[in-house]
């Protein structure tokens, strides 16, 4: 199953959020993550939406999302040039005997030590999906003890916008 | 000038044209019924607000306007529930006024407070709660914007007690509507019109497959030239009858599960399907990947969405129907004579016209009721339908002829639809006769409409098909669960004609083959009154032909 990432620009309104994810419940599309945030304009928010399906899917997802009255524009950004980001942050369980091995990786990552607890660690890490699917992979040996990840944002590279 | 919130509401109400609207009064809603105690807007008083809905709709059905009606917060708000979803699925223009609790007590599981925007979400085309006396008439303008254009559908605003009864200094909204995330469909793609020309000129078996759509554009005349224009056999759905008249040569009536012989087979062996306004139901299609397997095909709908959802189609057209069939017919010159496609469909049609058996129990057939009421009416009746049995019977044997008078619950299929859409019906268009073909099951689920159509004194009648049975449900149980009739058999029942004259109707009753025309002919007479006329009909009658659940188009049961 193929994923796609969708920026979609609402109208910064109560109740969006709750039309959007009610479609995707009703339509039975399965999104992967949704963020949600204020953009340049206070009156418009963007979600970034990825959302798995064939190419069928992603166009009845469109077309649906088209339909709720609160969104202006979607454009699907998978095959633009675009800087995605997610944030992830690790609680991971550390004791004298490990620390430093975690902070290694943690540097390769070019993540970071936020805070230091007696038996362990919360890394924070930005980076696109696989940077972060990497990091959570490569600390999980020494036990995960919370992990929570913000989602995707992602934003069109040079001159192009998320809006075009 | 000085007006408080409702005040406002009904100027705006005037402004787009409102002059009828269906309702039930509440606390929440005080408000509003006293301004309305001082306005010229005539308000139908129903016996319940889901009557009030389904009459709302039924009136945008057959005026083309868009149906507007009010029901109380909490209880009165959720009963309104199913007509806003039976007008959701089925396409149709309303605008539902909700009271609300007032705004400092929302959240607060307040008394008579239901949440109606967010159980509405999935089923109206938008809802908005208004917050502020100020943004009313903006909402009231947005509201019937939405609800009428591109693909019509049900819009509800929920309007919280105190919202209307704040006063504020009143200033019109003036101008056209705008909203940067709504527009106005225009036009359509004109490369695609001149390949969907391409395909009709050189089609050697094409057929058309029109709905509601058509209906909502208005386009039957359109529809009915590129037929006639081009000799195309034309198969309406459910939602479509009416769009081209039932007795028009190159009609093949109803397509699908219930559909004719004739219509299901031309679309499994034409080349050409020419889809006007039409969303290809699981009821119409069937099996999909048999449906118009042999077929180029076109589609034209306004909503873009609508485009290969269930099927892939080769020439897509996102447009009105109106505008769309218009360019089309334009590059298109006439054809004469007939053609071998003609012959073949001619010969199905003679091979298997629509056709039922005598009563094995002596009893009156149902579609000859049916038959009978066609007989008397002319085809110029409006007939509405509640769900089952004599939904499809009367689809199958009242031949239409004019859009706009065959009043269903197609994609929800609302049992205790037809007679309060009927109420909305006639007081939309007192002239002509008003007809509900109803089963025993269903007219009990709005029965209490009886008192509104008495009350305002409403000559429609109710032709009950009273087959002692939730008919259509025991039919699926005869054909596919070995016989077991469970829990389908409804014999204990009221005495009709009783409960008819218990709240001022007429009531009848008719036993016998040679009593239905002379019932007929006398409740057609009375008009000052409802009549219900309680047939009591072959208790197992099944609807045929039928294409089972999921089945091929090409293999029907009965009727060969
Ligand atoms: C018991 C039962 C049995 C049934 N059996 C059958 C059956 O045998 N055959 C059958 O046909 N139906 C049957 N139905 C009805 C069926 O469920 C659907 O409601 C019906 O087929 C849908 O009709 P439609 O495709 O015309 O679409 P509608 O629901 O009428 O939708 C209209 C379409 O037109 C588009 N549209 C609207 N306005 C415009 C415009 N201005 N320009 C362009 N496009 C526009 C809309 O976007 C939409 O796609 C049955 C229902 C019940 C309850
Ligand atoms: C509100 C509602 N409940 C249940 C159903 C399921 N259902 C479809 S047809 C039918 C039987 C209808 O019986 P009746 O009104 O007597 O009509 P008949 O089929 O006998 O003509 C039922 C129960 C429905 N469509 N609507």
């Amino acid at each position: 199953m193929k994923k796609r990432t969708l920026s979609v620009v609402v109208e910064n309104k109560p109740g969006v959020l709750t039309r959007v994810t009610t479609l995707f419940r009703r339509r039975g599309y399965n999104i992967d993550s949704l963020t949600v945030g204020a953009t340049e304009n206070p009156s418009i928010s963007r979600m970034t939406i990825v959302v798995q399906g064939d190419a069928r899917v992603i166009e009845q997802v469109t077309k649906q999302l088209y339909k709720l009255i609160d969104v202006i524009k979607i454009v699907d950004i998978t095959k633009e040039r675009a800087v995605e980001r997610e944030l992830v942050l690790i609680k991971v369980k550390a004791d004298n005997n490990v620390r430093s091995e975690i902070v290694q990786i943690v540097d390769i990552f070019r993540a970071r030590i936020v805070d230091i607890g007696r038996n362990s660690l919360i890394v924070e890490a930005t980076g696109d999906s696989n940077k972060i699917d990497a990091i959570e992979d490569s600390l999980r040996p020494f036990g995960i003890l919370e992990l929570v990840r913000t989602g995707l944002v992602a934003m069109v590279r040079g001159g192009g916008s998320n809006e075009k | 000038m000085l007006l408080n919130g409702a005040q406002i509401l009904l100027r705006c109400l005037k402004e787009e044209g409102v002059d009828t609207i269906f309702g039930y009064p509440g606390g929440a809603v005080l408000p509003i019924y006293d301004a309305l105690y001082d306005s010229d807007i005539r308000h139908i008083l129903t016996r319940h607000e889901q009557g009030a809905a389904h009459a709302a709709d039924g009136y945008a059905r057959v005026s083309g306007k868009v149906g507007v009606c009010i029901a109380t917060s909490g209880p009165g708000a959720t009963n309104l529930v199913t007509g806003i979803a039976t007008a959701y699925m089925d396409s149709i223009p309303m605008v539902c006024f909700t009271g609300q609790v007032a705004t400092p007590l929302l959240g607060r599981d307040a008394f008579q407070e239901a949440d109606i925007t967010g159980i509405t979400l999935p089923i109206t085309k938008h809802n908005y709660l208004v917050e502020r006396t100020e943004d009313v008439a903006r909402v009231v303008k947005e509201a019937f914007y939405i609800a009428r254009t591109n693909r019509p559908g049900p819009v509800v605003v929920d309007l919280p007690k105190d919202v209307m009864e704040g006063t504020i200094d009143f200033k019109p909204v003036e101008g056209e509507v705008n909203i940067r995330s709504y527009r106005v469909l225009k036009g359509f793609n004109s490369g695609q019109v001149i390949a969907a020309v391409d395909l009709i000129k050189n089609a050697q078996q094409p057929v058309i497959y029109a709905g509601g759509g058509v209906i909502a554009s208005n386009a039957s005349q359109e529809l009915r030239e590129l037929a006639e224009k081009r000799k195309i056999p034309v198969t309406t759905t459910l939602m479509g009858m009416g769009s081209f008249p039932a007795n028009h040569y190159l009609s093949l009536g109803m397509l699908g599960m219930h559909g004719t012989r004739y219509a299901n087979y031309a679309v499994g062996e034409c080349d050409v399907l020419v889809a006007v306004g039409v969303r290809f139901d699981d009821r119409v299609t069937g099996k999909i990947e048999t449906f118009a397997s042999h077929a180029r095909i076109i589609h034209i709908d306004i909503d873009a969405a609508e485009i290969g959802k269930n099927v892939d189609v080769d020439v897509p057209i996102v447009g009105r129907v109106k505008e769309v069939l218009q360019a089309i017919n334009q590059r298109l010159e006439p054809v004469d004579g007939m053609s071998e496609w003609h012959r073949t469909i001619e010969r199905w049609k003679r091979e298997y016209p629509l056709r039922y058996g005598p009563s094995c129990e002596g009893r009156i057939m149902p579609q000859h009721v049916v038959e009978k009421i066609y007989d008397l009416t002319q085809g110029e009746a409006i007939i509405t339908t509640e769900v089952g049995q004599n939904q499809m019977w009367a689809a199958q044997y009242y031949k239409f002829k004019h859009p706009r008078r065959f009043l269903s619950s197609g994609g929800l299929g609302t049992m205790g639809y037809g007679f309060p859409a009927a109420i909305g019906a006639k007081i939309a268009c007192p002239d002509l006769p008003v007809i509900d073909i109803a089963g025993d099951g269903s007219i009990q689920m709005n029965i209490q409409e009886l008192a509104t159509a008495v009350s305002y004194k409403l000559p429609i009648v109710v032709c009950i098909l009273n087959n002692q049975f939730l008919g259509m449900v025991r039919q699926w149980q005869g054909l596919f669960y070995g016989g077991r009739y469970s829990y389908t058999d409804i014999s204990y029942q009221p005495d009709f004609v009783k409960l008819a004259e218990a709240y001022g109707a007429v009531g009848m009753r008719v036993k016998e083959d040679k009593e239905v025309d002379a019932a007929l002919v006398e409740a057609l007479k009375v008009d000052d009154r409802p009549v219900l006329i309680d047939f009591w009909v072959e208790k197992e009658a099944d609807v045929y032909p039928m294409v089972p659940p999921g089945g091929s188009l090409a293999n029907m049961l009965g009727g060969e």
